[in-house]
């Protein structure tokens, strides 16, 4: 375990980028955090580091540089192919002490959420799990990480005043993938990986690839989300035929989803994913905090509930106060109708 | 075989409510055994009975975490043991895995350390993690399977985009999500008997630790503010009439923001 001493040392902002085979991951989460990163580093006039593990990485690397980090730290080794814990614990440990940077921030994906704390621990510094919001602290200059917590019922934001690298994981979908630049430079440093896969104490025995969810909540234009109160008799049914006439995506709560009416890839809120859309429908939905967290940054937000007190109110543009059991048919012929 | 569960106590966040202010209440909620810590109590009871096993289970909170350890000894678990302390107060991830470590080390150690993945309260999934490292034990984290072979333990582990199947030696740390199994409700009997059990209670002096990594001053992290979550900018306006003249306006609403 390192000491608290003499943090002024340390300089510059890290992101620990995914990759699967070599390339990027599908999800965009590490290049999220990369354009976010870019921000902090340079409010605090410091350098921006890509640290990326695997194998067969050249490409990758280069693209990194073109979509923001000064620097790329690369571990290129068939050992590294595969993720593993202790491997990638190790060698960004070791990286971390040498090279001393201020801030590292870590996807608040599986593997992210594996890793990161127990690079935190070793190295004897705060983590901040599943942060929606980063910013830098003007006066101390330092980072400011802002999660929900209780929950889900309350955000709250969290220092890591005394300990360096100050460290967050970083939830999917709440920030932007910065634009490619093919005219930036930078510097691509190789690591010296010594690592055998002999040191390696978990094996991996068998790696099978969900097949790729049919629909990509995050990327839909327009979301057709449910809540209980469109679960009633038919409503369910007609939601479906309402999401179909709009071109949108249907999803849901997570107690639509732990009734079986939706897979968990399409689950919005706390507990599962976070959405943008351009049109987010929202029937039948109170508005617990829990879900807010997964679409409160969604352009037009319109809401359906009966209940005219309800929370979701506060988040939408548009509201009408009914029973979703009888406005969605009603809605469904008006777009008809409105298409001619 | 010895198992060392790690539970802990959590306001059941799902009875949340909030007060005419739109205030947060806090008090009053049920405490229950986290749902994932479930999970892994029920799987240290199944290789109990499967190969035999001493299942211990330890909590770090205030005294009435006794409820939840007396509610896991009713489960089946066999010795239950309390972190209480003043001085463990306000601890963040990195004070309590260095707290439940030192007790694990004080036990003497064990052959499996069960984990929830994360608790339903805070939902940091750090804990199990940290613990590992601290004590330099492999990590097999988001098991939805757990088979224990000969001085191995294989996992399914669920990484979002894949699922694997990984071994490694024990001893080792294990976090146990949702599908790994339907946690059992407390044996009647047993639910009796758990009252006559003794509760090992350790603090601070019990444990070879230094003082200042302990509690709120052993922690990196500090709290700077807990605010409710900001409101959409734009005023909700309503759209009234009967559904048919709701809808209508909805849809003309739509069409002239090109939303559809």
């Amino acid at each position: 375990m390192t000491s608290t001493k003499d943090i002024s040392a340390h300089k510059g902002v890290w992101v620990f980028i995914e990759q699967f085979e070599g390339k990027l991951t599908q999800s965009t989460l590490s290049l999220e955090i990369l354009g976010e990163a870019r921000k902090l580093a340079d409010k605090l006039e410091t350098e921006l580091t890509a640290v990326l593990l695997g194998e067969n990485l050249a490409d990758t690397a280069a693209e990194l540089i073109q979509y923001g980090a000064d620097k790329v730290l690369v571990g290129d080794a068939p050992v590294l192919a595969n993720y593993r814990t202790e491997l990638y614990t190790d060698i960004i440990c070791k990286e971390a002490e040498e090279r001393k940077p201020d801030i590292l921030l870590v996807g608040a994906s599986a593997t992210g959420r594996d890793l990161a704390p127990r690079i935190s621990f070793r190295l004897h510094t705060g983590c901040t799990a599943d942060c929606t919001e980063l910013d830098i602290d003007d006066d101390k200059k330092i980072l400011v990480s802002t999660r929900p917590a209780f929950g889900g019922n309350v955000m709250a934001t969290i220092l890591c005043p005394d300990h360096r690298p100050q460290m967050s994981t970083v939830r999917e979908g709440v920030m932007d993938v910065p634009v490619k630049d093919a005219s930036r430079t930078g510097e691509i440093i190789i690591l010296d990986i010594t690592a055998k896969e002999e040191d390696a104490r978990v094996k991996i025995l068998e790696v099978k690839k969900h097949e790729a969810a049919s629909v990509n909540i995050q990327e839909a234009i327009r979301v057709v989300s449910a809540g209980m109160g469109a679960c009633t008799g038919e409503c369910f049914d007609s939601l479906k035929t309402l999401a179909k006439e709009l071109n949108a995506e249907i999803g849901g709560t997570r107690p639509v989803f732990e009734s079986g009416r939706i897979p968990h890839e399409v689950q919005i809120g706390q507990t599962g994913k976070t959405v943008r859309p351009e049109l987010y429908l929202a029937v039948g939905i109170s508005g617990t905090v829990q879900h807010t967290t997964g679409m409160s940054n969604s352009k037009t937000v319109v809401a359906i509930n009966k209940d005219p007190n309800a929370e979701i109110f506060k988040f939408a543009h548009y509201g009408i106060v009914g029973d979703a059991k009888a406005v969605v048919p009603e809605l469904i012929d008006q777009l008809k109708a409105a298409k001619g | 075989m010895k198992i060392i569960v790690c539970i802990k106590q959590v306001p059941d966040v799902t009875e949340v409510k909030w007060d005419e202010n739109g205030s947060l209440i806090r008090t009053g909620l049920p405490s229950i055994i986290n749902p994932n810590d479930q999970n892994a109590i029920e799987a240290a009871l199944v290789l109990k009975e499967e190969k035999g096993a001493e299942v211990t289970v330890i909590s770090m909170g205030p005294p009435q975490v006794e409820e939840a350890l007396r509610e896991a000894l009713a489960m089946g678990c066999d010795n239950a043991v309390l972190l209480t302390d003043r001085k463990f107060g306000g601890a963040d991830c990195w004070a309590t895995a260095y707290t439940l470590g030192l007790a694990v080390k004080k036990l003497g150690g064990c052959d499996l350390i069960f984990c929830g993945v994360e608790a339903m309260d805070g939902n940091t999934a750090q804990v199990g993690p940290e613990i590992a490292d601290f004590l330099d034990l492999p990590l097999l984290s988001y098991a939805e399977d757990i088979k224990v072979g000969d001085g191995t333990v294989t996992i399914h582990q669920n990484l979002g985009d894949v699922t694997r199947v990984i071994e490694g030696p024990m001893p080792a740390l294990v976090t146990c999500e949702k599908e790994l199994n339907e946690p059992r409700i407390p044996r009647m009997d047993l639910v009796f008997s758990c009252f006559d059990k003794e509760i090992m209670v350790m603090g601070i002096d019990d444990l070879e630790g230094e003082l200042a990594n302990f509690g709120l001053k052993g922690s990196p992290t500090r709290l700077r503010k807990v605010f409710s979550p900001k409101r959409a900018k734009a005023q909700v306006e309503f759209l009234e009439g009967t559904p048919k003249e709701s809808s209508q306006k909805l849809v003309e609403k739509l069409q002239e923001i090109n939303a559809i």
